[in-house]
């Protein structure tokens, strides 16, 4: 499992991975081909990414993925993925709350106590069956809401397809992550692998439809994000766009 | 004949004379659930269906669900700005490619339908409505649920087609337009419909390779 100077060298990866997007990159791509996608300014970046993503993926993350997929039987399954949505339940409670959702916070923090006990510890999803939608927040989202434009798409390996709000975004969500500040280390650090794995392996059936379907797979899968993105920022009604943009 | 089945006779008449307009007169939602539902059903019984038999799985979408698609006006929004840029033709054959492009790559996503309950959101809208969004939601044990929304759109009140169907936010139909944008830059309108008749034959051929 992960120790505490890896997780500390990843992050610093990370944000060096990050910085060298804003810096460099940014200039060194400024004034390319007219053709360039608007909304993917740092396109030459991001593919170098995507590609070194893409093979850590073959050869390390979908591989753990299929194990965990065919080792756990479907209830564990279940319960990881119940467990870890019960655990983001307040931060999502938060972000509903700083974009003026009070009745969607309030229904947030009522799935987080009873899941919490009457689903024993998040285990079982027990506010869904009583009618109390799970939702879908995080910082990103709302920094949208309060108007702060996505900055252009960012793919970061591990961390896929970002945009730099989004990006910068997740440094708050990582911040405010529960199972960060478990203790001991080595708990919170399995906990962190394991919903990665969980992730991914919920990913997986996409993985064909991808390949048939893409004539490109970046290209497929940023604009596959980008429209996933505003489809939340909106709550699944985002108005629709003209047929020509 | 006899004056009381004549009587019949012509009620029977009067009925379905009535009724045809209500049929073409049949509310999007509904629409959408009469489909859905008539195909699970006949994915549920069916053997061949279940263990991925391509061509079965062609034909049942071609018969049930493609009649109740525009695909000019989804082929249309999938090419964006390019597509006035064709000629009659060649719109018929882009057309013609994307559909098959569609169903080769969705439709074998029935295959895996196995405990999934398809459930319908609450519905509004007002008589005038030309264009409508139908919201469902797929659930399944041990998986987030993910909306799956059709877009439906009559003209000349005439039946409703569906142009977009979005799968959790993404729809499958303008998540296209960068990559074939991408197409007719480098090969023109005839480029594009080069390259999506050769991603339908080597899919074809995988999913032979696959039946056996």
């Amino acid at each position: 499992m992960m120790t505490a100077p890896i997780s500390r060298w990843l992050r610093a990866a990370l944000l060096a991975a990050g910085l060298l997007a804003a810096a460099g990159v940014m200039a060194e791509e400024e004034g390319s081909s007219p053709e360039r996608n608007p909304r993917d300014p740092y396109e030459r970046f991001n593919r170098a990414m995507f590609a070194v993503n893409e093979v850590m993926d073959t050869y390390a993350v979908r591989p753990a993925a299929r194990v965990y997929d065919a080792a756990a039987p479907l209830p564990v399954k279940m319960s990881v993925g119940n467990f870890f949505s019960n655990v983001g339940d307040l931060w999502i409670g938060v972000n509903n709350a700083l974009q003026g959702k009070g009745g969607d916070a309030g229904s947030d923090l009522a799935r987080l106590l009873i899941n919490s006990t009457v689903g024993i510890f998040g285990l079982f999803d027990v506010a869904s069956e009583l009618g109390l939608e799970h939702h879908e927040e995080d910082f990103g989202q709302t920094l949208a809401v309060w108007g702060v434009g996505d900055g252009g798409f960012l793919f970061l390996p591990i961390l896929g397809p970002r945009t730099v709000r989004d990006a910068a975004a997740w440094g708050v969500d990582y911040a405010a992550d529960p199972v960060r500040i478990v203790d001991p280390v080595w708990v919170s650090n399995s906990a962190t692998v394991l919903r990665f794995v969980d992730m991914r392996a919920s990913l997986l059936p996409a993985d064909r439809i991808i390949d048939e379907a893409a004539f490109d797979r970046y290209s497929y899968i940023r604009d596959a994000y980008l429209q996933r993105r505003r489809n939340l920022i909106f709550d699944g009604r985002p108005p629709r766009l003209d047929d020509d943009d | 004949m006899p004056l009381p089945i004549m009587k019949k006779l012509l009620a029977f008449i009067a009925a379905a004379c009535f009724a045809l307009p209500v049929l073409a007169e049949q509310a999007p939602n509904e629409l959408v659930q009469q489909v859905t539902d008539e195909v699970l059903d006949i994915v549920q019984k069916d053997r061949d269906i279940q263990n991925g038999n391509t061509a079965r799985i062609i034909e049942m979408v071609d018969q049930k669900v493609l009649p109740h698609f525009n695909f000019t006006r989804m082929t249309a929004l999938a090419v964006g700005k390019d597509w006035r840029k064709a000629s009659p033709q060649q719109q018929q054959q882009l057309a013609e490619q994307f559909k098959t492009l569609l169903v080769r790559t969705y439709a074998n996503a029935l295959t895996s339908y196995r405990n999934q309950k398809v459930v319908y959101k609450p519905f509004r809208m007002k008589p005038e409505d030309t264009d409508v969004l139908v919201r469902t939601e797929i659930q399944q044990p041990g998986a987030k649920p993910i909306g799956l929304d059709y877009s439906l759109e009559r003209k000349d009140g005439g039946a409703w087609k569906v142009y977009d169907v979005t799968v959790a936010g993404i729809s499958l139909v303008t998540n296209y337009r960068d990559q074939f944008a991408q197409e007719v830059r480098s090969g023109g309108i005839d480029g594009l419909i080069a390259s999506i008749s050769a991603k339908n034959r080597s899919l074809e051929a995988g999913q032979a390779q696959a039946k056996k």
